[in-house]
Formats: structure tokens, sequence, C-alpha cells
């Protein structure tokens, strides 16, 4: 379905979708998300990162669950019935990363996509691909490919600092 | 070469190594003075069918080599030529010939030249020895070409044409189908169709009867051929089949059926009669024809899938346990039904990754074989229970360990036949490979009746390896000693085995499936080594334990037992941590809360549960909360979307769709969380 949209608007539009973490707005590529589900408490994984949440049972797949507030200091890290977990299938892994919320897919062309100053948000610089504005809202456009990778989110073998 | 071929190569590469396999089997277990004419056809055939996949595919130097092959083997199974040691040893020869050309096609490795021709020259000396008829003469650098198979033709008259008619009995359409398109190749082809709708064909052609039914037996048992034959000729008059004159002197009118035999002509009538009876038994090809061919990749999906079937079964039956069973008895029952054919399905699919150990046992009659005349040993080599399964993922990483130990038995266990006369023992000596199922476990045994382990030398081999040894150690404990790295007792240092670099990586391999390495020994009488591995990597025997809300799996292997321990067994020490002591054995003790930092329901250690677990001969206790209970679980791995974490060997999900931590016991014991 997103993909035959991003067809249409053509190639320099991307898509982005929208989520809440705390009082700012983040957006990241929705090729990258395979779907978005409620939060269930995941099983806990003892001596991990206190942001690394646990892993669940995706349809069989064991799938860790990383808290972006938690890792970014972001707000109050409540779970209400209005937390959701977004699935992203990235480089062939799938993991999951908890938001307060999903408001929306937005496209974006590449006017609309601005550098981002050194501090607007408490993700690294090096994590942002841009801020994105559409009218009155302002989208921290984040690499979510390069973050989830990262070695300080330790999630995947070589990179991380293990434990 | 075609494109749309390409797709099919994989196919034939593994037929043909399948082939070749059971050419190996088949050379390896044949009686060379009284073969039996299945078993000759059945080498004919592998042969044949490989020459036939090769030129389809427009392999030539296959095909030719194996052109070779097969006249000579079409004239022994014919019975114009005894087979011999020599025959044997050539055609093994000429396997491994074969498999070379076809890895040289396959991933491109080298092909030695001489080796093919040396080996072509071998055959075709075997072939013109026997007959006295050259086949084709021909320089040793180019193998020959020969279309047709020169040896049918030995007896009859060329040119002669011949009408044969096949009276097939119920045959599937496509084999119909591609029966008539072979068949088309040897000459012209009528079909026709009985009353009762089975299809008779006409053939007229120059080949021989022989040959005839030798492409049909690719589709159909001969013995339930009907062939007849006449020549054209001569029409009118006397059957001109060599085999019907043989038969019956008095041959009766031209379209009478006579059964075909062809792998028995020659020999005496009261033969014929017992060899006919044999043939009731299946022959190989039918096993064949009865498998197919499936990506390992769809059976593991196939196997996830079931394991989600199974794990919402479990959860509908936990939702469906709340119900008031009198309002919904029939509901109830369907739920039973549910879960008794969900568990079936998880049996049957699971079984798909099964391989029988006749995999990996095949292959050693070949090396028994060659390693022993390298040796100047005599070896009766017996397997047992090659129809023991095992997961392939297993069977696969079990070749190696199992390869180095039979070389050892045969290197270092079994004696020189002078040095076992003297000891009273029988020249040859036994080599037994034994296979058998014990609880969730697969054991596999190999034993020698040779001189057994030799204790001094293996304590003195340790001294010098700096290992601190004592002449009190129990045999147990010196035999565990050659698991040492870098250890090897043989005096001298063969290509075969005595580098050292062996037992260690034995045990490491078994260790890494999940199973264990014993040895028995008797010195002067033999000894055995005894690998223990799971049946599956897939499923494990878990204990679930409780702590706190949390539930981990323990892998049974490693329970030794579990009990509640008194306040007086628990010691503390100074530096050492908590020791516990279980009969007269103080044993470390890991409070599992602690080290996963969850909050305990009880306070005081002798309200919980103490589990003894061992691992490679030592062993430690681990406390938990409580145990919960004893469950099979499908084995996840926590790497395939995160990483490894310490303490955690996998994951499993249990019955209500949770996610349950298997523990990794060795690095709880090591201390490593």
């Amino acid at each position: 379905m997103e993909d035959g949209l991003n067809n249409r608007v053509g190639i320099d539009t991307k898509e982005f979708l929208a989520f809440t973490l705390g009082a700012e707005e983040y957006g990241i590529d929705i090729l990258r998300v395979q779907e978005i589900r409620g939060y269930e408490p995941p099983t806990r994984i003892a001596n991990v990162q206190n942001f690394i949440k646990g892993v669940i049972n995706l349809r069989g797949l064991i799938v860790p669950v990383v808290d972006l507030r938690l890792k970014f200091n972001l707000g109050q890290a409540d779970y209400t019935e209005l937390t959701v977990v977004i699935i992203l299938n990235i480089m062939g892994r799938v993991m999951g990363v908890v938001v307060d919320s999903v408001s929306d897919v937005t496209t974006l062309t590449p006017e609309q996509i601005k550098p981002a100053p050194a501090v607007t948000s408490s993700l690294d610089t090096d994590y942002l691909l841009g801020l994105g504005t559409i009218d009155d809202r302002m989208l921290i456009l984040v690499d979510i490919d390069k973050l989830m990778t990262s070695p300080d989110m330790g999630l995947i073998d070589g990179v991380g600092f293990g434990a | 070469m075609d494109d749309d071929l390409s797709q099919f190569y994989q196919v034939f590469f593994d037929e043909a190594a399948e082939l070749l396999a059971e050419k190996e089997r088949l050379l390896l277990g044949i009686d060379i003075t009284n073969p039996s004419s299945e078993e000759l056809n059945a080498i004919f055939r592998t042969a044949h069918s490989i020459k036939g996949g090769a030129a389809t595919f427009g392999f030539d130097d296959i095909t030719k080599f194996t052109h070779v092959l097969e006249s000579l083997l079409d004239k022994i199974r014919r019975g114009e030529m005894p087979l011999t040691a020599e025959h044997v040893d050539t055609f093994l020869a000429a396997k491994d010939v074969l498999a070379m050309l076809l890895d040289g096609h396959r991933v491109g490795s080298a092909v030695d030249q001489e080796q093919v021709d040396e080996v072509s020259r071998r055959l075709h000396a075997l072939a013109d020895g026997a007959v006295g008829e050259r086949i084709l003469s021909v320089k040793p650098a180019t193998p020959p070409v020969v279309e047709v198979a020169p040896v049918a033709q030995a007896l009859v008259p060329a040119g002669v044409l011949r009408l044969i008619r096949i009276e097939m009995p119920e045959t599937p359409e496509k084999d119909l189908v591609s029966l008539a398109a072979e068949l088309g190749l040897l000459g012209e082809v009528d079909t026709a169709r009985l009353p009762d709708n089975r299809v008779v064909f006409t053939l007229q052609t120059d080949q021989t009867l022989a040959d005839v039914t030798a492409v049909c037996s690719f589709v159909v048992d001969e013995g339930k051929l009907k062939l007849s034959e006449s020549i054209v000729e001569k029409p009118s008059q006397a059957i001109g089949s060599d085999l019907g004159d043989r038969q019956e002197a008095a041959a009766p009118a031209v379209s009478q059926p006579i059964e075909e035999k062809p792998a028995v002509k020659g020999t005496a009538d009261g033969d014929i009669e017992k060899r006919s009876t044999k043939r009731d038994t299946p022959a190989p090809v039918s096993h064949e024809s009865s498998s197919i061919r499936v990506n390992i990749e769809k059976v593991d999906l196939l196997i996830n899938l079931v394991g989600e079937l199974v794990i919402t079964q479990a959860m509908i039956a936990q939702r469906g346990a709340d119900l008031d069973p009198v309002h919904h008895e029939a509901l109830m029952n369907n739920f039973a039904q549910l879960a008794r054919n969900t568990r079936d399905l998880q049996e049957s699919v699971m079984s798909i990754r099964m391989i029988q150990m006749d995999y990996v046992f095949s292959r050693f009659p070949r090396m028994v074989r060659e390693l022993a005349s390298k040796l100047g040993k005599k070896i009766d080599f017996i397997t047992q229970g090659a129809s023991t399964e095992l997961d392939k993922g297993l069977i696969e990483r079990i070749v190696d360990p199992l390869t180095h130990l039979v070389r050892n038995s045969i290197d270092h266990g079994i004696e020189l036949p002078e040095k076992r006369r003297e000891a009273g023992k029988p020249e040859a000596g036994r080599l037994i490979l034994a296979a058998s199922h014990q609880g969730g476990n697969i054991v596999i045994e190999v034993s020698d009746d040779g001189a057994g382990l030799n204790r001094e030398r293996i304590l003195k081999k340790a001294q010098q390896n700096g290992l601190s040894v004592s002449e009190s150690m129990t045999d147990e404990e010196v035999w565990q000693l050659i698991f040492m790295p870098g250890f090897s007792t043989a005096d001298v240092i063969t290509d075969v085995s005595g580098r050292g670099v062996g037992m260690d990586v034995v045990r490491r391999n078994i260790a890494d499936m999940g199973g264990s390495v014993e040895i028995r020994s008797v010195a002067g009488s033999g000894s055995t080594i005894r690998i223990a591995v799971p049946l599956t990597l897939a499923i494990l025997d878990g204990m679930s334990v409780k702590v706190g809300h949390e539930i981990y799996i323990v892998p049974l292997a490693y329970v030794v037992e579990s009990l509640q321990p008194m306040a007086g067994d628990l010691k503390e020490v100074a530096g050492q941590g908590r020791l516990i002591k279980v009969r007269d054995e103080y044993l470390p003790l890991v409070y599992l809360y602690e080290r996963f930092d969850i909050e305990p329901h009880f306070s005081s250690p002798t309200e919980s549960i103490v589990l003894v677990l061992g691992v490679d001969d030592k062993k430690f206790a681990l406390l938990v909360d409580t145990l919960v209970g004893q469950q099979q679980v499908v084995v996840k791995n926590l790497e395939t979307n995160f990483r490894k974490v310490p303490g955690i060997s996998g994951a499993t999900i249990l019955g209500d769709g949770g996610v349950s931590l298997i523990l990794d016991i060795s690095a709880l014991m090591k201390g490593a969380v």
C-alpha cells in the first residue's frame, strides 16, 4: 500500500511516519515500518541497557523492543492504552520501538526538508536526516537505519558494547 | 548452453551425487563370487541415469566417460563377463572420476585429466579383455565417443531389424509418454491400447530385446513387462531372441509373449528360478521415485508456521478452559480434537527434517576398506541401526567427528593380523558403528575389538605434555585425558591419524551439538566410544523455573536433581561466594535472582528450590523460587533479530504466547553473568 502511494507521488518526495515522543514530533522513513501494534509488556532481559525493554513474540519471531523515550530521556515513559510499538524491518532484522503515539503518514518534498541545526532535539545530529515542515508542524526526521544499528543501541552483535 | 536448462543443473547435480553414492554403496555391498542380478541391474541403472542426465545438459565429458562404464556394466549384468574384484576396484575409481567431473561442472574445481584417462583406459582394458572384442580403440588422451552400446550387438548380427511388442502393465500416463519418447530414440514406435486400457508399444528397431528392456525398466518393473519380438526379415518364422532360444528350445509362435529376464541370461536354469523370486523384493529404483526434493528453507518455514499454530492452539485451549463445560460440550470436544490434530501435524512436520543415519554410515564402508588395505589390516565393518533418524542439521555436523573416531579405531585400535593372531583373536578385527534411540537422544557407538586404550602410555604422554596426572587416577579419568588438545599416543605419526588434532575437536563438535562423549575401554579387548546427541536442535526438553514473576527454561539435560535447601547446608565463604552441601559434597551456589536482578518471592533461601546442574563433569547449584514444570519447547534463536545475551542461550514461546528465555547453564556456572 505504502509502495503504491510512494510511486504515485514521484521519486523526489518521501513518505514519513510521524510519531510523538514526549512533546516532540518525529518522522521516520515509512518503508522501514513493517507494522504498528499496541504495547504489550515484553519479556525482560537481564543485564542489558534499561531502554531495551525486552523481547516479544511477533508471530513466532523473537523481536527486541526498545523504548525510545527512555533512550533519549523524553517525556514520561508511561505505558497506557495509547502507547504503541512500531515494528521496523532494518536490513532484514525485525525490531520494535516504543513511542507515545503515531499520528499519520506525511509526504515531504525535498524543499520541505531542511538541514537540522545542532541543537534541536535530544538526538545526536548524526542520526537526523533534517527537519521537515508541513504548514505549522515540524517533524524531526530520524535516520532510523543508522540509529537502530548504532553501537550505543546495542541491538546487534559486533557493534554493541556487550552488556 | 541454454539458460533455461541451467535452473535444472542443480537438480541434476544433486541427483547425480545421490546416484554415485548409491552406486558406491551397491559396489561395496556386492558379493563378487555370486552377484545378484538385481544389484548388477541397479549398478547399471545408476550409470545409465547419470549418462542420460549428462547428455541432456551437454556435459560431454561425463557422457563419454559414463558410456564406457555403462557398456562394461552392461556386459557384466548380461552375464557375458564375470564380475571380478578388479572390476569393483575400477568401478569405484570410476565413481571418483565422475564425482570429480561433476564438481568440475558444478563449482568449477580442477579436473585431473590424467586420472580420467587412466581410469577410462582401465575400463577399456577390462571391457576388451574378457570379450576379446575391441569396443573402440582410442588414444588415451581422448575418451571414446560411442553412441550406441556396442556390447549389446556383440551376439546379434548387425543391421537386423526387429519388431518388438511391449505390453505394459498399468502405468501412469506421464510415464507412458516419456517411455514412448525414449523408445522413439531407438526406432519407430507404434502405440495401441488393449481392451483393458493398457498400452502396447510396437517398436521397430535394430536394438536387442535386452536393450529395450533396459529402457523400459526405468519406468516399470521388468517383471511386469510382457515382451515379445520377431525379426522383420523373417516375419513368418522362429523368434530371433537369443533369450527365447535359451529358455525355451522349441520356441512357440511369433507373438507368444515371453517373460523377460535379461539379467539372468546365460545362467543355469535352476539359477533363473531362484533369482526371479528374488526380484519380488522392491528394487532401489522405487525408493527414488517415491521421494521429492524440497528446499530446506521451505521445510523450516513450514516448521515455524506449525510452531505458530501450536502456540495459537494452546492459547485457544487456555481461553476455552474458562468456559462452562456443560453448555459448551461440543466446543470443548472440538478443542480437544484441534489439540490432537495440531500435535500430530507438528510431529509429521518435524519428521520431514529427519534423515536416516544411513546417510552418514554409507560413506564409511569405502573408507574402512581403503584404510584397512593401506595399513595392511583386516577389518569386518558392521553397521547397526542405520535407519535411526536424526535432524538434518545435526547429521551433517556429526560426519566429521565420526570419521575421526572410525579412523582412530582402524589406525590405533585394531591391531595388525599377526598381532591379533598372537593374542588369540581372529585375524580380522571387528569395527561396529551403531546408532540407536535412547530417550530424547540418539546414541552412536564406535566400537572395535582391538587393543584398547593404553593406560600407561596415556599417562606418560600426559606427563610429557605437562598435565598433572597421578597413578591413582581411575580409568575413566585417564581416558578423559585423550580429549586434551594436542594429545596423541600414536608411536608413529601416520597420515591417517596421530597428529593429536582430533579428540579435543571431536569433543568440542559434539558439545556444540548439545551432546556428550564417553569412552569405555578394556586393554586387549577393545574400546567403545559412545556419542549421545539430542534428536534435534529445534526442540529441547526443558524445566521451567520461576523467579519472581519471570519464567526461565533450564535445559533438562543439565539437571541432576532438585532439592529444598536446609539452613545448615548453606555456607558462606569469604571471597568465595556461597556453597551448598549436597550429599557430603560442597557445590557453588548461584542465586539466579541476583544474577538477573529480579525481585524474588522468597526472602529466605530455605523457602526456595535449588537445582543441581551438571556441566562437563562439574556441578553447581542454582537457586530459583519454584519449579513450574517440565515441557518440550521449540528453541528460537535470540540473535536472529537481536544479539547474544550473556547467560541466555535462546528463547522460546510459551503456551500463552509470551516469550521465555532459555538459560545458558555453562555461562552461569563460569560466572560470566
